[in-house]
């Protein structure tokens, strides 16, 4: 595989990604006031964003072909039920994706 | 406070983390070694990148040789969130002085999630070394889940189909935490079926920017009736 090929890539990649996480801070920079709304945002968006992130993995699910998204309801079940008795994430997390790969890798 | 009971909790408080990295870690090394990609760049891009998700797409990008501005637009659709990560931490960051700028640059879903919960510590300078060494330690264990599974990767061959999962699975878990810590449900339910409903409507390419745009909107609509609940 081409080298420098890679490497610009990377560094496309490693330059948007550090953008987005700087940005706002030097948009909101210095000792000016953060206005209220932005400070509310700051509160309520970390519950939303993870939901959206939970929907955003599960893009590429085809639910009226493949595997109907069978085993990703299966996996997500059973990550989330340990996670609610157990609040284990390391167990939650290495039971679900075994289970997920197991499932369609075997099962359908 | 001492320096070394700050690390102290800082650590209890990444094992979580620690365990995911490493499991997601080797996911991303082992993946990147079956496309035959070389063992330095997992090196390079956990220490650069430093992004999950976005490392696990780089190596089909790479491995299918996109365009640079496929490469580009890709990175800022799929890390656009980070938008509003930097959004709710600007108040907590001020004042960080000579570690800020590593303290953004570090901030990934995982450290995210730990340092906008933390209400440890109330001197500033208590929180700038919590937040500099939960984000530190982060990063180490992503660095050695990388290699880690890189060099498996290139020792065995193994059925990697479905090891993606583990983000998925890690974010569930943090969704899971969340709606317990938090009484009120609406704006976690707000994110999950808005980005459901844009999903559909706008397909898998584009969905994640017209999602973002609704859930901001939304919830600056019910800002007069959900702010007080946050206090």
């Amino acid at each position: 595989m081409d080298n420098k090929y890679i490497l610009i890539s990377i560094a496309i990649m490693s330059g948007v990604t550090i953008l987005l996480r700087v940005l706002p801070f030097v948009i909101f920079a210095g000792d000016r006031r953060t206005p209220g709304a932005i400070i509310y945002l700051g509160k309520v968006l970390p519950f939303s964003i993870m939901g959206m992130l939970v929907v955003y993995c599960l893009k590429s699910v085809d639910i009226l072909g493949g595997t109907h998204g069978i085993p990703e309801v299966i996996a997500i079940s059973i990550v989330a039920l340990i996670q609610y008795w157990r609040k284990n994430t390391v167990l939650s997390v290495v039971i679900g994706t075994v289970t997920y790969m197991l499932l369609i890798q075997f099962v359908f | 406070m001492e320096k070394k009971a700050i690390f102290k909790q800082a650590f209890n408080d990444t094992i979580p983390v620690l365990a995911g990295y490493i499991v997601l870690g080797i996911g991303f090394g082992i993946l990147l070694r079956a496309k035959g990609i070389g063992i330095i760049y997992a090196l390079v891009m956990s220490i650069f990148m430093y992004a999950g998700s976005m490392q696990y797409a780089a190596v089909g990008l790479i491995s299918g040789g996109a365009s640079y501005l496929v490469v580009a637009m890709t990175t800022l659709m799929v890390n656009c969130r980070h938008l509003f990560y930097g959004i709710s931490m600007i108040e907590k960051y001020k004042g960080m002085g000579i570690v800020k700028p590593y303290l953004m640059f570090a901030m990934t879903d995982e450290t995210y999630s730990l340092v906008v919960n933390s209400t440890r510590y109330n001197k500033k300078e208590d929180r700038r070394k919590y937040y500099t060494i939960v984000s530190a330690l982060d990063h180490s264990y992503w660095i050695t889940g990388c290699m880690l599974g890189a060099l498996i990767g290139s020792l065995i061959k193994i059925n990697t189909e479905g090891i993606d999962f583990s983000l998925t699975a890690l974010f569930v878990t943090i969704f899971v935490e969340q709606w317990r810590s938090n009484k009120n449900h609406l704006s976690a339910i707000l994110g999950v079926v808005i980005t459901a409903v844009c999903l559909i409507v706008f397909g898998p390419e584009i969905f994640l920017i017209p999602s973002m745009i609704l859930i901001t909107v939304f919830l600056l609509l019910i800002r007069k009736k959900e702010e007080p609940k946050y206090g």
